[in-house]
């Protein structure tokens, strides 16, 4: 009995979650262009869609910023984290602060700050400067990652390989690493995700001809969705969708060893 | 969490897409001649900035906004150098009268021509002289009303205070248009000053809000195609496209009189390949051109070469598309009321929206 | 600095004095001048307009609401989910995340054709002759934006509190007599306070400074403290009013995480 209610209150809520892109899913395939009625189904937004440049570059610099933004941020964060968790509570402070402003902002204020200082630099706008925005907003999510995983992390294991003749740096790689790469992975992604979603700070830091897939649904939104935007859409959900159901369930070749590896990160 | 071991896997996957793509794609060489274009969002044919670009070999690096207001601090801040800009009839006089605009060399732009002379006219209103701007697209605001939804014609502002359509209203989410409504309504000028009209204006809105569904700006499109409400006020470049997507919407322009607006070309004084721009200008005055856009964006477009080349004569003829301007009520463009006006507008509209 | 390691540290201490405190700075200097760059507090001052003040108050209302329900949500969810034999939990919680990458604009607008007059969900119900729900463009709708937006960030705190609870810690509840509600009242649910924490601060903050929620489910009929600082900078054009407002909005966060913060004694964020 208490199974079935658990189930039905986790479908609940997963119907609450997915009802939109349900829905979203479903006005892809609407031949009609408007949101507002159904006109049959069709696949041609699908073709369309490719051969569309506008929507086809936007992809491309999304996926690219993404990626790039995510990446730099991942290692800037991981070692700040690292650095923080063993700093003098002095320092520390300031980290923690800093880290905490972008999440407590407004967006249109990061947003309107980062364009104002990249005014007074003089920096031509353009790809440049919205990934040193981007960046900017993704490191507090890798630090905020990380730490956690730090702090769990058992300091006595790695100060026995030091004694044991390990060089900081191996006992680092062996003995560390290891245990924070969870945190520094979903760090990478949360960054990712967040970069992806992002419009407003994007809008305020880009320069002509540069459009990433938010900033141009942002100039439709008004003006109606474009039924290829709806396609695009889907096809990126069912391609993360696709992606995190393989690398969950194909049985790797070293399997065994996984299952050791992940075994001594649990506990 | 157990799926970290296997992301590990999906992080080396994104390295190589990485790798991939910045060794595949190389950024496309440009030849050097281009032009920096910055436009409403949908507010042009794609196939013309390519045919543009086949045409005469200079690159068109396109840039969208959603509002003039949001056009403007970017253009001001030096930001980005724009060529071509395409602002509202307000916000012109606003760029010319902060000095942000260059004068157009009419002897490099063959096709204005093409243009109606009526709408250099109406031009004057805000561009004296005609000076800084080539009319590219422009319309009126009025009505939009579900036949089968209401009872009576409509042919005044006063049907958005009937009580018998409660939220069955779409009001414009920007000042001005807002408070464009109950100022014609009531005879004003839509550009007026007067404190006391203003405040009359911001009553009347007040008044009118429990009746509104909601505040809100091109959705009123989709909206009115899907039912969802009896009346809305919209520019009538939607209402071809709406009424081919819901053939019971009609579009009325209230006999109290409503707003004229043009979008037009201008070129910034920062601009830095102005010879680019004027070809661009041009040629986006050619009636082939012209008429291309029209049809893609419905907006009217103020080149009679074009509009003569129209097929459909309902649509070349249009009432909606294309009224008679003489035969018009009173129809008037807004005005840049400078920072003062522009405040004090803002302030009662911030009532307005608060109520 | 004595310790090598803290060196790692220099890049982001470059980064954020570049790109987060000197920014900050200029929102500070915006704040307190007006448009002829004098020293002024009118912009602070501002907020205490009837306008202003009454957009506050309905955020921080809405916020604490959208808060409340996601806990409501979240907390069972996590907890359902946490203790689940399924080995696959992490995968269960992704699902939960996925919605995020389809994009926040459209799944919002998405929610616009769920709920109106003639909307999905309003067909539905006619079919099976039920009274029609006629949420949208009021307050609720844009209670359910925040919590359908928001959500996500609700339930992975909680989560990765809960799986960090030694289940040792709960067998030795158990042994020395406690029942299922002792337990999770002493044993489990103080344990995960800090995730709870950090789930309201990055649920609330988002909540508190939207504004395309509210344009886009609450038909612009309701004025958020996020509209009126996007219409300060946006239609008004008035940056120095909208950095003024905006330090407000920051000072308020701020005190507002101050006295959260004391509950949340290891100062770690659970993401």
């Amino acid at each position: 009995m208490r199974s079935v209610a658990k189930k039905a209150y986790i479908v609940l809520i997963l119907l609450l979650l997915y009802a939109p892109i349900i829905t979203l899913v479903t006005l892809s395939f609407n031949a009609s262009k408007t949101r507002a009625k159904w006109g049959g189904f069709t696949l041609k937004w699908y073709g369309s869609m490719f051969r569309n440049d506008a929507i086809m570059h936007a992809l491309y610099t999304t996926l690219v910023l993404a990626i790039l933004s995510a990446l730099i941020a991942t290692l800037i964060g991981t070692a700040a984290a690292i650095a923080m968790n063993t700093m003098k509570a002095r320092f520390r402070m300031y980290f923690t602060a800093v880290t905490n402003i972008p999440m407590l902002n407004a967006d249109i204020v990061t947003g309107i700050s980062l364009m104002l200082l990249f005014l007074a630099f003089d920096a031509a706008f353009g790809f440049r400067t919205v990934l040193l925005a981007h960046i900017t907003f993704n490191i507090p999510y890798v630090i905020l990652s990380v730490l956690p995983k730090l702090k769990q992390t058992n300091r006595s294991v790695y100060e026995a390989a030091l004694d044991l003749g390990a060089t900081p740096v191996y006992a680092f790689y062996k003995v560390i690493l290891p245990d924070i790469m969870p945190g520094i992975i979903s760090g990478f992604f949360l960054s990712f995700t967040m970069s992806l979603d992002d419009f407003i700070i994007t809008h305020f830091s880009k320069g002509p001809g540069l459009d990433t897939l938010s900033t141009k649904i942002y100039t439709e939104v008004k003006k109606g969705i474009k039924p290829e935007m709806y396609a695009l859409s889907t096809l990126m959900f069912a391609t993360v969708l696709i992606l995190v159901i393989v690398v969950n369930y194909i049985p790797d070749a070293d399997a065994s060893k996984k299952q050791r590896s992940g075994k001594i990160i649990k506990e | 969490m157990r799926m970290g071991k296997g992301m590990k896997k999906s992080i080396w996957m994104a390295a190589m897409l990485v790798a991939l793509i910045l060794t595949g794609c190389g950024k496309a060489a440009s030849s050097g001649e281009e032009v920096v274009v910055y436009n409403w969002g949908e507010y042009i044919d794609p196939d013309v900035l390519s045919d543009f670009e086949t045409e005469t070999g200079i690159h068109v690096v396109y840039d969208e906004f959603e509002t003039n207001e949001i056009m403007y601090p970017k253009v001001e801040s030096g930001a980005s150098a724009y060529d071509v800009i395409c602002p509202s009839d307000y916000m012109i006089e606003k760029m010319i009268a902060n000095d942000l605009l260059q004068e157009i060399k009419w002897e490099n732009i063959p096709n204005v021509s093409n243009i109606d002379p009526q709408y250099m006219n109406e031009s004057e209103q805000f561009d004296p002289g005609n000076k800084y701007s080539i009319p590219y697209c422009w319309g009126t605001v009025g009505i939009l009303y579900n036949r089968t939804m209401v009872t009576g014609p409509i042919d005044s502002w006063s049907v958005l205070w009937d009580e018998q359509y409660k939220d069955n209203i779409l009001m414009q989410d920007s000042v001005r248009d807002a408070f464009m409504v109950p100022l014609k309504w009531k005879g004003r000028s839509l550009n007026t000053m007067d404190q006391a009209e203003l405040e009359e204006a911001r009553d009347l809105l007040i008044e009118q809000k429990p009746l509104v569904q909601a505040y809100v700006v091109d959705q009123v499109r989709d909206k009115m195609i899907g039912n969802e409400a009896a009346l809305g006020v919209i520019y009538s470049g939607e209402a071809i496209y709406t009424q081919r997507e819901n053939p019971n919407l009609e579009y009325v322009i209230p006999k109290e009189g409503s707003n004229i607006w043009i979008d037009s070309w201008v070129i910034p004084k920062n601009a830095e390949h102005v010879a680019n721009a004027e070809k661009f200008i041009d040629y986006m005055c050619r009636a082939d051109v012209a008429l291309k856009n029209f049809e893609y964006i419905t907006y009217a477009t103020p080149n009679k070469a074009a509009r003569e080349l129209i097929e459909d004569a309902d649509i070349r003829n249009s009432e909606i598309a294309f009224p008679d301007l003489s035969k018009c009520p009173d129809l008037e463009a807004y005005l840049y009321l400078g920072e003062e006006g522009d405040a004090l507008y803002n302030e009662l509209w911030k009532e307005v929206k608060s109520k | 600095m004595k310790n090598k390691k803290d060196l790692l540290s220099l890049p982001y201490f470059i980064w954020s004095a570049g790109f987060i405190i000197i920014p900050l700075c200029m929102i500070f200097f915006y704040g307190f001048t007006d448009r002829d760059l004098h020293f002024t507090f009118a912009n602070i001052a501002s907020i205490t307009e009837t306008e202003n003040i009454k957009a506050l108050l309905i955020s921080i209302l809405l916020a604490l609401i959208a808060t409340l329900i996601c806990i409501l949500l979240a907390y069972p969810l996590a907890m359902i989910i946490a203790g689940s034999k399924l080995k696959d939990s992490g995968f269960m919680i992704f699902v939960f995340i996925l919605p995020m990458w389809m994009n926040f604009l459209l799944r919002t607008l998405a929610w616009q054709t769920l709920l109106e007059k003639n909307g999905v969900i309003n067909t539905i119900l006619s079919k099976l002759n039920l009274p029609a729900l006629s949420i949208i463009n009021t307050p609720y709708a844009i209670v359910l934006g925040m919590v359908y937006n928001f959500l996500p960030f609700m339930i992975l705190p909680i989560y990765n509190a809960l799986i960090k609870i030694d289940p040792n810690v709960i067998n030795a509840a158990r042994d020395l007599g406690a029942n299922s509600l002792q337990t999770f009242l002493y044993v489990i649910f103080p344990l995960s306070i800090p995730g709870l924490i950090s789930g309201i601060t990055m649920v609330s903050v988002p909540a508190l400074t939207t504004f395309v929620i509210s344009d886009m489910l609450g038909g612009g009929k309701i004025l958020l403290i996020g509209n009126v600082i996007e219409q300060e900078f946006k239609q008004a054009n008035n940056w120095h009013v909208g950095s003024g407002l905006s330090i407000v909005l920051m000072l308020f966060i701020l005190l507002a995480m101050g006295l959260t913060a004391k509950y949340d004694k290891e100062g770690g964020n659970y993401f």
